[in-house]
């Protein structure tokens, strides 16, 4: 069981459990599914700064820092308990297209030449971090959800703004992946 | 309504004082239409450890699944791999036949409540915020989940990424009147 457990786990498994967090929480709590709200009740909790938009009661949503809080440990128990002890099969050519710009460990989550405290102070991992991280909090308020909630919610709600949202998450990542990180990896 | 005792006559203006702030914190609340649910029950606080234990399963696949891979992402986005459409493909699927069947048979909570469901509205944000999110998404190689996840996993530098998402809802919320919705 426990062997089983350790590989790594197929998408449809994957997918079919997180399909179920849908009806999990809806059945537990009348909760929609999502993620990216949480940075919102943590602007509203503690800088508030009498924005209007983060001047609610989020006491009320604090089930969703009891679900994040749950992803971390759960995360935890996976690297400490479920660990395969193999790095992950990364695409041929994702392996040598990224060993073109220096990267050739792939042993982490995520590549250590690129996300490190050392490389934060430089110009590609200020990008890649900073910058990445601003466009994730920026861009999935803006949007009103992120994956969770615009494209596994919301669709399963079949809603068509979720659909439309979907898409530009999907036309947005095509374009930085093809188009503009190959730049900022040469920097 | 004549109210002639003075009491009642106060208490009436503070009920009415408390539904305005209510409706006003609803009404805020729910610019984001994911928190758009309030229940009426009343539960000790502990009651969202159930939140919790969802939650664990849902690190545990992103681990296992490696969901939260950054090698993952970009073979995503460059069509070089079938594993994050099979996962977000199969998590749709199973979403929609669940809240189908939710709707259908009107499965209420465990606690007896029934389950509601809000059309979502369109507006420009989600297409000019879904570009951007779409562009952090392939640069940081995680959605707001996975960067928990990540910093699960120990790597302590994503909590840098997930300071500087925080630091960007908080600058949506503060243009969030001037940006075009």
């Amino acid at each position: 069981m426990m062997e089983f457990l350790k590989q790594p786990w197929t998408w449809y498994v994957a997918g079919a459990i997180i399909g179920l967090i849908v009806p999990a929480l809806l059945i537990f709590g009348n909760k929609h599914f999502g993620i990216s709200s949480n940075m919102r009740h943590i602007c509203a909790a503690c800088f508030p700064a009498n924005i209007a938009y983060f001047k609610y009661n989020w006491k009320k949503e604090i089930w969703n820092f009891f679900f994040v809080g749950g992803v971390i440990i759960g995360a935890m128990i996976a690297t400490v308990l479920l660990n395969s002890d193999s790095p992950i099969q990364v695409n041929q050519h994702l392996a040598s297209d990224l060993a073109g710009y220096g990267i050739t460990d792939f042993s982490g989550t995520v590549p250590k030449q690129l996300f490190s405290f050392e490389s934060l102070f430089t110009l590609r991992g200020f990008i890649m971090m900073v910058i990445g991280g601003f466009l994730v909090g920026f861009g999935t308020r803006y949007a009103g959800g992120c994956t969770s909630g615009h494209s596994i919610m919301g669709l399963s709600n079949l809603q068509v703004p979720s659909f439309i949202a979907t898409c530009c998450f999907m036309a947005g990542g095509f374009i930085m992946a093809n188009l503009i990180l190959p730049f900022i990896l040469r920097l | 309504m004549p109210i002639k005792n003075n009491l009642s006559d106060t208490n009436t203006k503070a009920t009415m004082a408390n539904l305005i702030n209510d409706d006003m914190d609803f009404e805020i609340r729910s610019l984001d239409s994911m928190c758009i649910n309030d229940s009426q029950q009343q539960h000790p606080w502990w009651y969202n450890f159930k939140y919790l234990t969802i939650g664990i399963v849902f690190g545990i696949v992103f681990v296992k699944a490696e969901i939260i891979s950054w090698f993952r992402i970009q073979e995503m986005f460059r069509l070089q791999s079938f594993h994050m459409f099979g996962v977000i493909g199969t998590a749709v699927v199973v979403g929609m036949i669940s809240v189908w069947l939710i709707k259908k048979f009107s499965i209420k909570t465990i606690h007896g409540e029934s389950i509601s469901f809000h059309p979502k509205k369109f507006n420009k944000g989600q297409v000019y915020g879904g570009l951007l999110f779409g562009m952090g998404w392939a640069l940081t190689g995680a959605c707001p989940g996975p960067l928990f996840a990540q910093i699960g996993t120990g790597a302590l530098v994503i909590s840098v990424v997930l300071v500087s998402a925080i630091a960007g809802t908080w600058v949506y919320g503060y243009f969030r009147e001037r940006l075009p919705h």
